[in-house]
């Protein structure tokens, strides 16, 4: 089992990976020289080669779980579908970001080159099954979001945020390095699957167990840090606010998804024996996580930094799933976590799609009388606010639902009364717009610029809140089958 | 096919889409669309009664397919005595506020039309789901419309309004939801028929009735949660109060029926006293306060809430006239009769379609008055009946069934509920009475400074009396207040069996 085995077999569980890859060097090599009139043909290269990627992580959904590169890289159907909905939702990111870019004088290769590594480094995080390959994915994505927060250099604040998520990152990584260090000295193995053999121990004496809970301690501030739990969510407000819109609207989506393969691959894989240790610490940092998002996102008058707050309580929310510790509980968690991005993608596109050159659109205020102005696209917006508020028949109230029937069932009934009562909370701050969309008269002209497929693709993703609210029964069936 | 009760549902909804299509720029063609939906969905909501069959309590026109599997959600819709009358409501002053709104909404006419037919189709789901998550469903979601008809078309002070009003009834269902979760996790499904069934403990009886009661209390509404339907009512079009007096309290009275007494029996005897005493503050206290408002529509709010207060009272005042016995009959307690208990039921069921038509003119007739002179104020006004005497007519008839005078059909309701209560205990028949005194000062004086008397502002001299189409609403209106008090026996025996069986069902202890 330890030889290494390098046979092309082994190779095609990696395709996803390795076609990115490859596309990343030929589109990274292309652009170089690629005239100014053609920086198009770049755009069009990520879609199709993030389109690809999906097909080939599709067609790998209903294989056998393969453990390949001495156990330290995984196929199974949550990876699979994980990497498909990550891909289908970087292509819708890159619809909207097309805009944003061309608008801001931003457009240039390298921004599509940094997304394709970052999701690259996403693909081997929510593959990786070994201490060694999850960090380095960790470290791929983390180091290509830096240099893309900071890509708009002049932008005041977008140097700052990039910064101050590098020395917050740096030092969540660190934590989480110690804590991986923790857990191979004394388990004596890289690998989650030895370290799930050796947690899982019913011998494990009292030592061991003290020191893997002291590495677990930092695992979980590491995978806190990336999903922006309370208390170690100081960098979200500001890199949300700081970052040219279309990073942020990419930060907030897609890696998230990432962030909660990896906490399933260390925690529920790996550790899934020490859950009772790791669920109280959960159990806080939700909690936190849902009050003070629901909180102080009323006090915020940037959108932006408004949804910074409300990603923080959307994450809160996620971690409950984790603390019932029942495989329905994590299905939940799964669903709550990709109905969260398909209803980010949509918010920040709205604000994307008012865009235009010298309008960032980011302050709520600016979205005064669009009901007048455009009542299509806030109608899109009015059903993605209050799917984010948890209001049915959209989808964000199934998956608070989902998550609140598996804590109720795990036996955390005030635990669920907290969580509702903050929902109420945040959704005071989710009318605060439909308020200024529909209630308000407009101040000054608002016109729409954005390109026929932007409009397009950001109402259908729109509908597809709705649509997948009424029909939510596939979806939660899927999220389940994962684990 | 679609079966009928479907259609009533989703047909509006359908219905609100293609008006929303058809524009703010055709707003004619908006109108008269929306209104022959209505007209049609009114028409077709008849065949509930017709085809009602009155001498079982089970439910009928019941419809079930699966929903959401994965927790055995069904999509599962069906009426009994209780809910058809509260249907056809909805259908009915659906039609009343659509040609009440005809010219008097000029502000993005199609919008208006469309939200009001959306939320007719919602409040007919609430009122005939059988699944506790589909019933929730449609709960919140008929809450959208109501915001943006407050938030879009209301007054000068509409947004805090509105979102008071989201907010107040947000936080009271979810509480909701909490204990429907709490219920499928301990038995297992989430038909509100199976939850009847359910057998709960005291303590778990005890926090389930007080999730029902914020839910619920919220939307009747009950002392002290009632301070948001002051503001919502001042602040919503004349449309938007209609809806939300007529129907949208009902929905608060139907859960009590629905929910509270059937699932958690023993804990609604246990607080029962504690509802009674609500219900009579409300009935009394707020009365007062309504003698001494200003504004018109604030008046007719908090004469709502009084009104209102005699459904809890009937509701609840069965738990002072029976019990179960230890042999499993029903015996009574000081000399109260079943016949006092059902009295008290459909008493509650009459006062909420009655106040359904009563406060439904109510606000038309302040709604008349407002377009005309853009003022609520009761000191605008004075001798109206000088330059408006067909109005008058109809404001004074309305006036009267608000206080309570026989004939009327709130008069039907009110009585019956002070008969019931009278066998519960005579000191609640006496306070409860008292709104027949207070009723009548607020309801008359108002009239009196309102209608008659000199005029004082010259303005109020050349008014023009109401037109065709105000008449035909409010005649209408009249015609249903005076056949719901000279003969409400067609509603009552429609409702009886449910309301025989529901009886059983509060008094059979689940412990």
């Amino acid at each position: 089992m330890n030889t290494f085995q390098f046979d092309t077999a082994s190779l095609l569980v990696a395709l996803p990976e390795i076609f990115l890859l490859s596309s990343i060097v030929v589109i990274l090599l292309l652009d170089i020289f690629l005239t100014k009139g053609f920086k198009q043909v770049t755009y069009y290269l990520t879609q199709a080669s993030l389109l690809m990627t999906g097909i080939l992580s599709y067609s790998l959904i209903g294989q056998p779980e393969t453990l390949i590169f001495k156990n330290s890289f995984v196929l199974d159907d949550m990876a699979s579908v994980f990497k498909v909905f990550m891909m289908g939702a970087a292509m819708v990111a890159m619809v909207y970001s097309r805009h944003y870019l061309t608008q801001h004088s931003l457009f240039r290769g390298e921004y599509f080159i940094l997304v394709l590594l970052s999701i690259l480094g996403m693909m081997v995080m929510v593959s990786g099954y070994s201490l060694l390959t999850l960090y380095l994915g960790l470290e791929i994505l983390s180091l290509s979001l830096y240099t893309l927060i900071a890509i708009a250099r002049k932008r005041s604040g977008a140097i700052e945020a990039a910064l101050k998520y590098f020395v917050l990152g740096a030092i969540a990584s660190g934590l989480l390095l110690y804590g991986m260090s923790m857990i191979y000295g004394i388990s004596g193995s890289l690998n989650i699957i030895d370290i799930a053999a050796f947690a899982s121990d019913a011998n494990l004496g009292s030592r061991e167990t003290l020191i893997i809970n002291f590495g677990l301690v930092f695992l979980v501030i590491g995978i806190a840090f990336k999903l922006g739990a309370v208390p170690f969510h100081m960098w979200v407000p500001d890199v949300y606010q700081g970052s040219p819109t279309s990073v942020t609207m990419f930060i907030s989506t897609v890696p998230k998804i990432a962030a909660v393969a990896m906490l399933v691959r260390l925690l529920v894989d790996g550790l899934g024996s020490m859950h009772a240790y790791w669920a109280d610490l959960f159990m806080i940092l939700a909690l936190l996580s849902i009050a003070l998002g629901s909180v102080v996102a009323l006090m915020q008058t940037n959108i932006k930094r408004m949804f910074a707050y409300s990603t923080i309580s959307h994450v809160g929310f996620v971690m409950l799933g984790f603390v019932t510790g029942v495989v329905t509980g994590y299905g939940a968690a799964t669903f709550y976590i990709l109905v969260y991005v398909l209803m980010s993608l949509a918010a920040f596109g709205v604000i994307i799609l008012l865009n235009k050159k010298g309008f960032e659109a980011d302050q709520i205020s600016d979205y005064k009388g669009l009901s007048k102005h455009s009542p299509w696209f806030a109608l899109m917006m009015l059903m993605v606010m209050l799917s984010m508020a948890g209001v049915p028949p959209f989808i964000g109230f199934y998956s608070k639902f989902f998550i609140l029937q598996q804590v109720i069932s795990a036996g955390f009934v005030t635990v669920a009364i907290i969580a509702v009562v903050f929902a109420v909370i945040s959704a005071y701050y989710y009318l605060q717009i439909i308020k200024s969309m529909y209630f308000n008269e407009p101040e000054g002209e608002i016109s729409i610029v954005a390109p026929m497929d932007m409009k397009l693709i950001l109402s259908i993703n729109a509908i597809l809140i709705l649509v997948v609210g009424i029909f939510p029964d596939f979806w939660m069936k899927l999220a389940l089958s994962l684990f | 096919m679609m079966e009928l009760l479907s259609l009533l549902i989703w047909l509006p909804i359908l219905g609100g889409v293609l008006v929303i299509l058809i524009g703010n720029d055709r707003s004619d063609t908006a109108r008269w669309v929306s209104v022959a939906i209505s007209v049609l969905i009114f028409v077709m909501s008849l065949s509930l009664y017709t085809g009602f069959d009155s001498t079982t309590h089970l439910m009928q026109f019941v419809e079930k397919t699966s929903w959401i599997s994965q927790f055995d959600i069904n999509y599962h819709i069906g009426v009994d005595g209780i809910s058809m009358p509260l249907i056809i409501l909805t259908t009915f002053s659906t039609v009343l506020v659509l040609i009440a709104g005809w010219e008097v909404i000029q502000k993005r006419t199609a919008h208006y039309m469309a939200a009001f037919l959306m939320m007719e189709g919602l409040i007919i789901g609430v009122f005939s789901s059988l699944d506790a998550i589909l019933f929730y469903a449609f709960w919140e979601a008929s809450l959208i419309p109501m915001l943006l008809i407050i938030g879009i078309w209301g007054g000068d002070n509409r947004v805090y309004a509105a979102i008071k009003f989201f907010l107040y009834t947000f936080l009271g269902s979810v509480m909701l939801l909490v204990s429907l979760i709490y219920m499928y996790t301990k038995g297992g499904s989430f038909s509100i028929l199976d939850m009847h069934n359910l057998s709960l403990t005291a303590a778990e009886q005890a926090w389930i009735f007080w999730a029902f009661f914020v839910a619920f209390a919220v939307k009747v509404p009950m002392f002290p949660v009632h301070t948001w339907l002051p503001d919502a009512h001042v602040q919503a079009p004349t449309g938007g109060s209609v809806i939300l007096a007529a129907i949208m309290l009902k929905m608060g009275g139907y859960g009590f029926f629905r929910f509270s007494l059937p699932i958690t029996p023993d804990a609604s005897l246990q607080f029962a006293d504690v509802v009674i005493a609500l219900s009579l503050i409300a009935i009394v206290y707020i009365g007062f306060v309504a003698l001494v408002q200003r504004d018109m529509k604030k008046l007719i709010a908090y004469s709502s809430i009084s009104h209102m207060g005699f459904v809890t009272l009937g509701v609840f005042a069965l738990f002072f006239i029976l019990k179960m016995g230890a042999d499993g009959n029903i015996v009574s307690i000081n000399s109260g009769s079943v016949e006092g208990a059902l009295l008290g039921l459909e008493g509650a069921m009459v006062q909420m379609i009655s106040h359904g038509f009563i406060s439904a003119a109510m606000f038309l007739v302040v709604g008349v008055l407002y377009d005309r002179l853009h003022s609520r104020e009761i000191s605008t006004y004075g001798g109206v009946i000088n330059s408006m005497p067909k109005f008058t007519g109809f404001a004074v008839l309305f006036a009267m069934a608000n206080a309570g005078l026989p004939g009327t059909s709130g008069f039907v309701g009110e009585f019956m509920v002070i008969l019931a209560a009278l066998q519960a205990n005579i000191w609640y028949a006496v306070l409860a009475a008292t709104t027949l005194i207070v009723g009548a000062a607020y309801t008359l004086w108002m009239v009196k400074r309102v209608f008659w008397g000199p005029i004082t502002n010259p303005a109020v001299e050349n008014l023009n009396d109401i037109n065709g189409r105000e008449f035909f609403v409010l005649a209408i209106l009249a015609l249903a207040v005076l056949i719901m008090g000279l003969y409400p026996q067609p509603v009552i025996e429609a409702m009886h069996s449910s309301i025989e069986h529901l009886l059983n069902q509060a008094l059979t202890s689940k412990l």
